[in-house]
């Protein structure tokens, strides 16, 4: 189920601005890959690239190449939709559909990939998505009641279980924790390292300690200067970002010497 | 809480505002119950006899309740031709069309509401009327078995059909114009979610910006309804008037709304023809309220899940 991405040449931009430029990189599948950085380095629009979310804003596009398992995602005859089926997203806040129960969120990727789902079937699914969200024991006797009423934490999980519901091949996380509280972060990150046995999985996040904790790999952006694109400045094994990073500005970054 | 200066004259100011419309909607309702109240207490005999135009009604009842059923009938058809149409456009200028296009085509259908309801009378009995005659005499023809379509095609095409077309026309930039601002309210956060779900941009409509427009939606709807209840002048001037219950959109001489009806009797009524007129007017000004507090209890039926929690 889980996909490795090659990344070539890629350039992004929003209209004739070049937000990011030159990223090349490989994604493992079955790991965790953190992009960490300054605000405003591109690791969160560089992320969107990745499902092709980044598009749906006007005059944004890329050049370049993005590969699921060979497969160029910015090829000619490839369907964003489809791609986006593929690859889930979970985003920096929680964003349960208001006007469902639980249950039907959980679904809503379901209904629109294939709109028939016997009633059984449907229940499975839900328990499942819910049971690999660490979601399912606090809201299993009221799984029609809206999602919205959940603390942030529990929708954020719901958040996750909508996104495995459909069974992608790699999951994006942009700042998933970034509106939550301790207790709340510390149930996503096990979720996490839990998740990486069946997908790919790529976050973003602005705590180190967090990527230091759940990622194997881990990639540092950086931007030269304000309105200079961001680029990718290394990856490599988590590990040896944290202890002996290649380049100085890395290191720099995360012994809080700026950022 | 103790407001002090600016604060405590705002806070006076806003509640007087808000007090104001209760004033206003008691003085109407009182104004409506005094001047009605002759007519209510007449007997049906005298009143009949007295009041000339009530022709064969044999009470007062007798008189209104065809009046509030075309007056309904009116509405609802209307309402049944704009609605669709005018969520279309919103949706159209709301995320279908490019920015430019969008504003200027907000701009043409609030152009449409500035046109004088006598103009729209004056289109409708001048120009709309003789264009679709052949296409109710078509509907007739071939879809006669419906009870709607059903009767002698009127030849001048002046009838409840011809009607429902120009009030939609009417009602059209009110339910566009708040639905449009309601679906570019809906949360860019839940837009994208359902993007990144893999929906294609009608299902992500689907699945994030009609439900949680619903309630905007049916507000419009209703703002729209209550314009065409009341709208007298198109209705005046197109329409071919009867006191029938009929559900013959397309025969002339079967309905009648209760503010065209007002519009027609008043001049000549005499003091007791105005006391009734002015009874008719409160069953509208009934209607309006019942209409108001359904569409209230339809929104509120399914407040938990309106994402305003």
């Amino acid at each position: 189920m889980a996909q490795r991405i090659d990344v070539k040449d890629l350039n992004i931009f929003y209209g004739e601005f070049r937000a990011v430029a030159d990223v090349e990189m490989a994604v493992e599948p079955r790991s965790v890959t953190a992009f960490i950085g300054p605000s405003g380095c591109g690791k969160s629009t560089f992320l969107r690239t990745l499902n092709r979310m980044h598009e749906v804003i006007p005059g944004a596009h890329v050049q370049g190449s993005v590969a699921m398992d060979g497969v160029d995602l910015y090829g000619a005859d490839i369907d964003p939709v489809a791609v986006r089926r593929q690859v889930g997203m979970v985003f920096q806040r929680p964003n349960p559909f208001p006007t469902m129960s639980i249950a039907e969120n959980v679904l809503a990727g379901i209904k629109l990939n294939n709109k028939r789902i016997s009633k059984g079937d449907a229940q499975d699914v839900v328990e499942a998505s819910l049971r690999g969200a660490n979601l399912w024991n606090e809201v299993k006797d009221r799984l029609d009641r809206p999602g919205s009423g959940l603390s942030g934490g529990q929708q954020q999980r719901l958040c996750i279980a909508r996104a495995i519901a459909v069974k992608p091949q790699v999951l994006l996380m942009d700042e998933p924790c970034s509106a939550l509280d301790p207790i709340s972060t510390l149930a996503i990150e096990d979720l996490i390292a839990e998740l990486k046995s069946d997908y790919t999985i790529v976050i973003v996040t602005h705590n180190m300690q967090q990527a230091a904790r759940v990622s194997d790999r881990t990639a540092f952006f950086n931007l030269a200067a304000t309105g200079e694109p961001g680029r990718l400045v290394e990856i490599d094994d988590t590990a040896t970002i944290f202890s002996s990073p290649r380049v100085q500005s890395t290191e720099d970054y995360i012994s809080g010497r700026f950022g | 809480m103790v407001d002090k200066g600016a604060s405590r004259l705002f806070r006076w100011t806003a509640t007087g505002a808000g007090a104001l419309i209760l004033v206003v909607l008691v003085a109407v309702a009182a104004f409506l119950v005094l001047r009605a109240w002759p007519a209510l207490t007449t007997p049906a005999a005298e009143l009949t006899e007295k009041v000339s135009w009530m022709g064969e009604a044999t009470s007062l009842l007798d008189f209104v309740g065809p009046l509030i059923f075309g007056t309904i009938l009116a509405a609802a058809l209307a309402l049944v031709i704009a609605t669709p149409i005018a969520l279309g456009i919103a949706l159209f200028t709301s995320h279908y069309a490019p920015r430019r296009l969008a504003s200027g085509l907000g701009y043409l259908v609030d152009l449409l509401a500035a046109i004088p309801s006598v103009v729209y009378g004056l289109w409708g009995g001048l120009v709309l009327a003789p264009m679709v005659k052949p296409v109710w005499a078509w509907l007739n023809e071939y879809l006669g078995f419906i009870p709607f379509f059903a009767g002698t095609v009127s030849p001048t095409a002046r009838v409840l059909m011809t009607v429902g077309i120009v009030l939609a026309v009417m009602i059209l930039p009110i339910i566009t114009a708040v639905s449009r601002e309601v679906f570019l309210q809906t949360p860019r956060l839940h837009e994208e979610a359902a993007l990144a779900l893999g929906a294609t941009r009608w299902e992500m409509i689907r699945v994030a910006v009609l439900p949680f427009a619903r309630s905007g939606i049916v507000s419009a709807a209703m703002l729209g309804l209550g314009r065409a209840l009341g709208e007298t002048m198109a209705v005046l001037m197109i329409l071919s008037p009867g006191f029938l219950y009929s559900f013959k959109l397309l025969e002339a001489g079967q309905q009648q709304t209760i503010a065209a009806n007002i519009a027609a009797q008043f001049p000549e009524a005499n003091p007791l023809g105005v006391s009734a007129l002015i009874a008719t007017g409160l069953a509208l000004f009934v209607i309006t309220l019942v209409v108001n507090m359904a569409a209230r209890a339809i929104v509120a039926r399914r407040k938990d899940f309106s994402g305003a929690n």
